[in-house]
C-alpha cells in the first residue's frame, strides 16, 4: 500500500541519527561563532549539531535527568563543582592536552575545576550595567543606576533575569557579601528589589538589539554583550559597580553520558588553540582565558575597557559561585517575591 | 438615500467586523515588509532586499531546524491522521455503548490540557523512560507532537463522519460485499475530505508547536519555532522575519490548498 | 437471529470498536494525558538541592503552593506571591475572554450574514491568521508596539506625539497580544451557532417593534448562547496557560501561572512546587471546564 510505504521512508529517516562523526553541543544561545564550529567541522570532518540553553539551572537539570543526548556542555564556573560532584562529567584532562600549555596562568588551576582535570576554558567576563550615556549623564558606577534609577532612566531600564546575579547585586548593593545569609542584608536587598522594580521596563535577555533601538536606557547586562553594544553606539558605557563585581567563566565540558567522547576531547583542545579561542571571543566579544590568542582577535577588542576591571571596583572583585541549597531557597522565594 | 431596512442589520457590526479584520492582518503585513527590507533595522525600511532570505538560507542552524520541523510535522502528522481515522470510524455512527465517553474524553484530553502542564509532563516522564530504554533519538518529540495532534486530526474526521448515512454501506453490504470492501469502495472515498482535514490540521498545529516541543527537544532538537524562541530572547534580527515569511507562506499554502479542495468538492 | 446471536453480535462489534480505537487512545494516554499522574506523584515528593526529586514523601510542595514561610524566619502565612500570580493570570485570562468575545460577536455575526457563496472566504479570512505560528504572530505584535514600532513611527512622523509610547513590556501590551493570538478561536464557534440561525424568529421580533439592540439581546445573543460559551471556553483556557505570549510581550517582569511553572522547573530548582503549582492549573481549568458543562446541558434542555 502506497501510505506503508510513505511510513516506512518516514521512520527510515528517523533513524539514521547517530552516524559516526557527530559532536552535540549544548551552550548558552547566541554565544558560539559559526565560524568556529564550521572550522572544527571542516578540519575533523565532524558534524556538529547546537542546542542553546538560557540559564544553568535548565542545563543542569537536563544534564541531572541524563540521557540528554549530548556530548559537550558549557556550564558556569559556579555550577560546575555540582556537576562533578554529581559524576555527570567525564575526566578528559583538558590541563594535560596537547593546547592545555596555552592556558593563561590565572585560569590554568581554578578552584572551581583543580588541575584543569574536566573543563577548558571557553570565555570569562563579568556581570555589571550597560547605560546609554546620551540619556544618562551622572556618575557611571554604581549599582544604583539599575537599583535606584535617577529620574532619566526610570522605566527604561532592563534587568536580564539571571537570579544569582541579580541578587548578588542586590545584596553587593546593600553592602553584604556574595551568598550572604545574613537576615539585616537580605531584608534590605529585597527591599531594593522590590522598590527597583516598578523603574524596570523589563526583565529580558535579548538586550543587545533592545539597547541599541532606544526600547532600554540601561540594562544589567554581562561585559561581552555590553561590548557589542558599544561596537555599535559608542555612546553605550558598561558599569563595574563599586559596591561589587562578579565575575564569571563558562568553561567546555565532556559529559560522562557521551557518546561521541574522541570528537568531545578533540573540542575541548580544538577551543584551546589560540586562534580559535580568539574567533570564540571575536563572536561573544569575552575574554577567553587562553595566552596568546590576543593576537588573532579582532583590533577593536585589543584594549577595550570592558575587558578590565575598572580602578574603583577592583577591591570588591569576587569570584562568583553557587551558594547552598538552603541560602538559596532563600533567594528563590525573595525572588518570586520580587516577580509576583 | 437611506438604506433599505434588512433584519439582518445591526449597527455597528460591520465597520467593527472591518476593523478586526484589519487588526488582525495589519501586524504580519508589517512583519512581511520587515523581512524584504535591505538594512538590519525593524522600524527603517531603507529598500528591498532578499539579503534576508539569504543570510537565513546560509545559516545551517536555521536549515537544521526547518528541515527537522517538516520531518516531525509530517511524521505525526500520517500518524496521529492514521489513529485517528481508526478511532473516528469506532466512535461515530453508533448507539452509546459502555466506554464511548471516556474516548470522547481522552481523544480531546489534549486540547483541554494547559500545553504548560504537558510539556511539563513530558519532560519527566521522557527523562526516565530515555533512562530505562536508552534511546534518545527524536521519537519523543514525534510521540509528543502524535499526541497533541489526534484531537486535531479526529475532530474533521469525526463530524464528516456523522453527516454521511449508512444507506450506501449497507446498500453495499447488501450486495455482498466484504466489509473490507466496502470501507475501500464506499466509506473511505466519501470520507477522504475529512481525513485531508485532519492531515492537514495536524500537519500545521505540529509545525506550529513552541511551548511542547521546548521542554521534551534533546540534544540538536531544535525545530524552527524553538530555534526563533532562542532568537527572540537574544537578538532580533529581519533574519527571524524571513523565516517567519516563509513558514507563514508554507501554513497559508496548506489551508488554502485544502479550502480550495474542500470548495470543490462541495 | 436469536437473542444470544444478537448479543455474540454486539460484544463482536463492540471489541472491534474497541481495537480500532486503541491505538489512538494508546498515544493520547502515553504522551499526553499518562504523564500527568507522575506529575501528580512528583507533587507528593522532596525537592532534590539542584532539581529534581528525591524519592520521600513530603506534603511541602502542596504547603507551598497555598502557604509561604517567611522570607527570614519560619512563621507561615498565606502565599500571596502565587496567589497574585494566579489571579493575575485568571484575570487577565477573563479579561482576554471578555474582549475577544467584544470584537468576536460582530466579526462573526458579520461572517454569518454574508451571503452563503461569500462567507466560506470570510471564515477563511478570519482561520488563516490562526493557521500561522503563535509565535510569528506574538512576534508581529512585538514589532508594531515598540518604542521605534510601526505605531510609534507613524504617530511620529504625522507629529501626533513628541516621543514614542510606551507600549511594550505593559500589562497592556499582553493583554492585546492575547486578544490578538486567540480572536480566531472566538469567532470560529460563535461563527457556528450564527449559521444555524433562523432569521425568521429575528423577523418576528421586528413585526413586534422590537428594536435593533432588543432584538440582539433578547433574540439573537439568547440564540447563540451555546456558540458564546463555546468560545469563551476556547478562549480562556489557553489564555490561563499562556506562556509564549506573556513572555515576550509581557517582558518577564509580572509572572503568569506558565511562566511561574517554568521557573520552578528552572532556576528556581524546586520541581515538586512546580508539579504541584500544575496540578492546580489543571484544577482551574477543570472548574472552568464543569461551568462549561453545565451550562452546555441547561440550553441543550431549552432548545434541544
Amino acid at each position: 500500500m502506497k501510505l506503508s510505504g510513505l511510513m516506512v521512508a518516514l521512520f527510515a529517516t528517523t533513524t539514521a541519527a547517530h552516524a559516526e562523526g557527530v559532536l552535540n553541543i549544548y551552550n548558552w544561545g547566541d554565544y558560539t561563532n559559526p565560524e568556529l564550529i564550521e572550522k572544527f567541522e571542516k578540519t575533523y570532518d565532524v558534524k556538529v549539531t547546537m542546542t542553546d540553553y538560557d540559564s544553568n539551572e535548565t542545563a543542569l537539570a537536563k544534564a541531572r535527568l541524563g540521557n540528554t543526548g549530548f556530548d559537550i556542555a558549557v556550564p558556569s564556573q559556579s555550577h560546575l563543582p555540582i556537576w562533578i560532584a554529581e559524576g555527570l562529567l567525564l575526566e578528559t584532562n583538558p590541563g594535560q592536552m596537547e593546547n592545555g600549555k596555552n592556558i593563561a596562568p590565572d585560569w590554568a588551576d581554578p578552584d572551581f575545576d583543580p588541575g584543569r582535570k574536566y573543563s577548558a576554558p571557553w570565555q570569562h567576563g563579568t556581570i555589571g550595567i550597560a547605560v546609554n550615556t546620551d540619556v544618562y549623564k551622572g556618575p557611571l558606577d554604581s549599582w544604583a543606576i539599575a537599583f535606584d534609577p535617577p529620574a532619566e532612566l526610570q522605566g527604561k531600564v532592563n534587568v536580564v533575569p539571571e537570579m544569582s546575579d541579580i541578587i548578588f547585586g542586590a545584596i553587593a548593593y546593600n553592602g553584604g557579601e556574595l551568598c550572604s545569609a545574613d537576615e539585616e542584608i537580605l531584608k534590605k536587598a529585597h527591599a531594593t528589589l522590590v522598590n527597583a522594580k516598578q523603574h524596570w521596563a523589563a526583565m529580558e535577555y535579548g538586550t543587545i538589539e533592545l539597547m541599541l533601538a532606544g526600547d532600554f536606557a540601561a540594562t544589567i547586562d554581562w561585559n561581552g554583550s555590553a561590548m557589542r553594544q558599544r561596537l555599535e553606539n559608542p555612546a553605550i558605557t558598561y558599569v563595574h559597580p563599586k559596591e561589587g563585581v562578579a565575575t564569571w567563566s563558562d568553561n567546555v565540558v565532556v559529559l560522562k553520558e557521551a557518546q561521541n567522547v574522541e570528537n568531545a576531547k578533540l573540542f575541548q583542545n580544538f577551543i584551546m588553540d589560540p586562534e580559535n579561542a580568539a574567533l570564540i571571543s571575536a563572536f561573544a566579544r569575552y575574554a577567553n582565558g587562553i595566552a596568546g590568542s590576543e593576537e588573532f582577535m579582532p583590533e577593536d577588542m585589543k584594549g577595550a575597557p570592558e575587558l578590565t576591571i575598572a580602578e574603583h571596583a577592583r577591591a570588591n572583585t569576587v569570584n562568583m559561585r553557587i551558594c547552598d541549597p538552603e541560602v538559596q531557597d532563600i533567594y528563590t522565594r525573595i525572588w518570586t517575591d520580587v516577580l509576583k | 438615500m437611506a438604506k433599505p431596512f434588512s433584519v439582518k442589520r445591526q449597527r455597528g457590526f460591520t465597520a467593527m467586523a472591518i476593523a478586526c479584520f484589519a487588526a488582525l492582518y495589519l501586524p504580519i503585513f508589517v512583519l512581511v515588509i520587515f523581512a524584504f527590507n535591505s538594512a538590519s533595522s525593524l522600524s527603517h525600511f531603507e529598500g528591498v532586499s532578499l539579503r534576508w532570505f539569504h543570510e537565513a538560507a546560509q545559516n545551517k542552524q536555521v536549515v537544521d531546524a526547518t528541515l527537522r520541523s517538516f520531518h516531525v510535522a509530517s511524521v505525526a502528522a500520517v500518524i496521529a491522521t492514521l489513529v485517528a481515522t481508526m478511532a473516528a470510524l469506532a466512535t461515530t455512527r453508533t448507539r452509546p455503548y459502555p466506554g464511548l465517553t471516556f474516548k470522547y474524553a481522552l481523544l480531546n484530553a489534549p486540547l483541554m490540557i494547559p500545553e504548560i502542564v504537558t510539556a511539563v509532563a513530558l519532560l519527566i516522564v521522557f527523562s526516565q523512560v530515555k533512562g530505562w530504554i536508552g534511546y534518545t533519538g527524536i521519537g519523543y518529540l514525534i510521540a509528543a507532537h502524535t499526541a497533541f495532534c489526534v484531537p486535531f486530526a479526529y475532530l474533521p474526521i469525526r463530524a464528516r463522519l456523522e453527516n454521511m448515512d449508512l444507506t450506501l454501506e449497507t446498500a453495499a453490504a447488501d450486495l455482498y460485499a466484504t466489509r473490507w470492501n466496502t470501507f475501500r469502495y464506499v466509506t473511505l472515498p466519501l470520507l477522504w475530505p475529512g481525513i485531508l482535514a485532519g492531515l492537514m490540521l495536524s500537519f500545521v498545529i505540529s509545525l506550529d508547536d513552541v511551548v511542547i516541543t521546548e521542554f521534551v527537544k534533546s540534544a540538536g532538537q531544535d525545530t524552527l519555532p524553538t530555534y526563533m524562541l532562542g532568537q527572540l530572547r537574544r537578538s532580533i534580527t529581519p533574519e527571524v522575519n524571513a523565516i517567519s515569511v516563509v513558514l507563514l507562506l508554507f501554513s497559508v499554502l496548506v489551508v488554502t490548498l485544502f479550502f480550495f479542495a474542500s470548495k470543490r468538492r462541495n | 437471529m436469536s437473542q444470544s446471536a444478537i448479543r455474540a453480535d454486539y460484544r463482536r462489534t463492540l471489541t472491534r470498536r474497541w481495537l480500532l480505537s486503541s491505538p489512538a487512545l494508546l498515544i493520547v494516554l502515553l504522551a499526553a494525558t499518562g504523564p500527568l499522574l507522575v506529575v501528580l506523584l512528583y507533587s507528593f515528593l522532596k525537592a532534590g538541592p539542584y532539581g529534581g526529586v528525591l524519592p520521600e514523601f513530603s506534603p511541602e510542595a502542596w504547603i507551598g503552593v497555598v502557604m509561604q514561610r517567611g522570607l527570614f524566619d519560619d512563621t507561615l502565612s498565606i502565599a500571596d506571591a502565587h496567589l497574585a500570580i494566579f489571579w493575575r493570570s485568571i484575570r487577565l485570562s477573563l479579561e482576554t475572554t471578555l474582549l475577544t468575545l467584544i470584537f468576536g460577536f460582530p466579526t462573526a455575526y458579520f461572517i454569518a450574514t454574508r451571503p452563503p457563496n461569500t462567507r466560506e472566504l470570510w471564515l477563511f479570512l478570519i482561520t488563516i491568521p490562526f493557521w500561522t505560528n503563535l509565535l510569528i504572530r506574538t512576534f508581529a505584535i512585538l514589532q508594531i508596539i515598540r518604542n521605534d514600532g510601526t505605531i510609534n513611527t507613524v504617530l511620529l512622523k504625522l507629529g501626533l506625539i513628541g516621543e514614542p509610547i510606551r507600549m511594550l513590556y505593559t500589562d497592556g501590551a499582553i493583554l492585546a497580544g492575547m486578544v490578538y493570538v486567540y480572536l480566531p478561536l472566538m469567532v470560529l464557534p460563535l461563527y457556528a451557532s450564527m449559521e444555524k440561525l433562523d432569521f425568521r424568529i429575528v423577523e418576528a421580533g421586528y413585526d413586534l417593534y422590537a428594536t435593533p439592540f432588543r432584538v440582539l439581546r433578547l433574540v439573537i445573543i439568547p440564540l447563540v448562547k451555546p456558540g458564546i460559551v463555546a468560545g469563551c471556553i476556547l478562549v480562556f483556557i489557553p489564555s490561563l496557560g499562556a506562556y509564549v505570549t506573556p513572555n515576550v510581550l509581557g517582558g518577564g517582569k509580572n509572572l503568569m501561572i506558565g511562566n511561574l511553572i517554568e521557573l520552578q522547573f528552572g532556576q528556581g530548582r524546586n520541581w515538586p512546587l512546580g508539579s504541584a503549582l500544575s496540578i492546580s492549573l489543571m484544577a482551574v481549568v477543570m472548574a472552568a471546564l464543569i461551568v462549561y458543562v453545565r451550562n452546555a446541558d441547561k440550553t441543550g434542555g431549552h432548545h434541544g
